[in-house]
């Protein structure tokens, strides 16, 4: 899944750095050259990434609950593997960002902790519940479709580890993506309750998976730097364009309506046009005001704190055989 | 309601089960690792029930999910020891380690003896994915065992707490195996003659399988007839 803040502002790059340095590591940007761990980066190009990495990465964790939420409830066995695997597939995600963000110079119980503590976010949509079975399809649909429109862009990020991570996420948030719209696929060609499920489900997904792609580009607080530096290649419009365009044939396609009175393709430009998120209720989501926001970090902390002497035990293990050996 | 009987009943059922108790760690686990390494498990045991549900399904004329979402708890025939509540991590680890050296005895000898090629196939699959399983909870009871006192009063607590529940997978072997293991993490096996619960075969159960179907069966039994 996905992190959406990618819109937060850096102090500016200029300064301390040596502008030597500083011009070299932009030529190489420039020419599309990835960045490694060891290269010299200015600290702004750091933090920046350490930020947005560790935000992708924690949406992966708190995304294990909403889809976790289903899998004691799953209606068919084949549909509990293909589950099980998916919310394990998350968590390799998160751990593989975290490992990520490590080669940045930080490590992942400091970004745990700033996850814990709440000085770091996570993407908004997880603070939205999982009500029916359908919501299984409408998450892998749409906000993992949402996921890889955002994500797609990343794998030729200008840092080398996360542009290579971000290959290998896609490839199974496209696979999410799939099962998702083959749930969605058989609700609706299923039953009238499947199929009033289904439609309740994109009810309920719909703007919020909108608003996943971030503010408007007027109103975004991001500047210009994260596409200069090659971390951001679409601006969130660009991107949030792209996905109405690709989704609303589908929707099509299942029958279902997208809850929209202002939708319309427009023959003109090719494109669908498309009301306005409920921008307020994002503001409120993204202040803690959602109607999961408590309990997914309190969830997350009781499951940290309930494994804490089981992470002593395996250290003071490890310890004593280190000892031992010794 | 579906029914069936099938020597395989015990084996299929126990799988499902336990992958079911097994999936309510997923984003609760001790650390990231723990929550991929379970949900592997879970997974590998959902696959080695559906192989022999499918099996049993084929003889008595129904689906997998009939068998899984329509029988009623005392048609199950799981040992009980796999429908117990997670516990703490420690309870967990030990009751995987129990049913895992019970399963590696069982499918070994299901490769071996079994005259329908499908369940052969299953069990040797199996076998791999058990020796996997193995290793991890055998080497988590060790290091709870042999980790801090917090951790070995935790896993001296879980055992005995089992411990009435192995009845249905103990032998000879199963025995000399866990001790092996407890020994290795510094504990001490309860005795080999103390008593047992009855088992599942007579569609004796705990209280708790039934929560734990109402909850797995709800989705299925509200929409009977659906395609998922």
């Amino acid at each position: 899944m996905y992190s959406q803040a990618l819109d937060q502002r850096d102090e500016s790059p200029r300064g301390v750095d040596d502008a030597a340095r500083l011009a070299r590591f932009d030529e190489r940007v420039a020419a599309e050259d990835k960045i490694e761990p060891n290269d010299w980066m200015p600290a702004a190009y750091r933090k920046t990434l350490i930020r947005q990495i560790s935000q992708h990465a924690h949406s992966e964790i708190i995304g294990m609950q909403p889809e976790g939420n289903w899998l004691t409830r799953a209606p068919s066995l084949r549909r509990k593997a293909v589950l099980l695997a998916k919310v394990q597939d998350e968590a390799g995600h998160g751990l593989y960002l975290y490992a990520a963000a490590e080669t940045l110079g930080i490590t992942r119980e400091e970004l745990v902790d700033q996850l814990l503590t709440g000085k770091a976010k996570y993407s908004s949509i997880f603070n939205y519940p999982t009500l029916t079975w359908a919501d299984m399809g409408a998450i892998g649909w749409l906000v993992d479709g949402a996921a890889i429109m955002n994500q797609v862009p990343i794998c030729r990020c200008s840092y080398g580890p996360y542009a290579r991570a971000m290959v290998r996420i896609c490839k199974e948030e496209s696979f999410h993506q799939r099962q998702g719209f083959e749930i969605m696929l058989t609700l609706s060609r299923g039953t009238d309750e499947q199929k009033a499920m289904a439609q309740d489900a994109l009810d309920r997904w719909w703007w919020p998976s909108l608003m996943m792609f971030g503010p408007h580009d007027a109103s975004s607080v991001h500047g210009e730097q994260s596409m200069t530096w090659k971390i951001k290649r679409f601006s969130n419009d660009e991107l949030r364009q792209k996905f109405v365009d690709a989704t609303v044939p589908q929707a099509d396609f299942l029958g279902l309506r997208v809850p929209d009175d202002e939708l319309r393709y427009d023959a003109g430009s090719g494109h669908y046009v498309f009301g306005e998120p409920d921008w307020d209720e994002f503001a409120a989501v993204l202040r803690g005001e959602g109607p999961c926001n408590e309990q997914r970090m309190a969830h997350r902390r009781r499951a940290h704190d309930d494994g804490a002497w089981v992470r002593e035990a395996a250290e003071a293990h490890a310890a004593k055989h280190k000892a031992a050996v010794a | 309601m579906v029914s069936a009987t099938s020597e395989l009943l015990p084996l299929a059922d126990g799988c499902l089960i336990l992958s079911h108790r097994l999936s309510e760690w997923m984003s609760n686990a001790p650390t990231m690792e723990e929550d991929i390494a379970l949900g592997n498990i879970a997974l590998d045991l959902l696959g080695q029930a559906r192989g022999l549900l499918q099996v049993i399904g084929d003889e008595t004329g129904v689906t997998e999910d009939e068998l899984a979402y329509f029988r009623e708890p005392q048609e199950f025939r799981n040992p009980l020891i796999c429908e117990l509540p997670n516990g703490d991590f420690a309870f967990t680890m030990a009751r995987q380690l129990f049913v895992d050296i019970w399963l590696a005895h069982v499918w070994s000898e299901l490769a071996a003896t079994a005259s329908d090629e499908q369940v052969r196939g299953v069990a040797e699959k199996a076998i791999k994915e058990n020796a996997y399983h193995r290793r991890h909870s055998s080497s988590w009871v060790v290091r709870l065992g042999d980790g801090t006192d917090e951790s070995r009063r935790r896993m001296e607590t879980a055992t005995e707490a089992l411990w009435p529940y192995r009845g249905e997978i103990a032998d000879d072997r199963w025995y000399d195996a866990v001790d092996a293991a407890l020994t290795e993490a510094t504990l001490t096996m309860p005795p080999r003659d103390a008593w047992t619960q009855r088992s599942s075969l007579d569609g004796w159960h705990t209280e708790h399988l039934g929560y734990l179907l109402a909850e797995m069966q709800s989705l299925a039994r509200a929409h009977p007839g659906a395609t998922w």
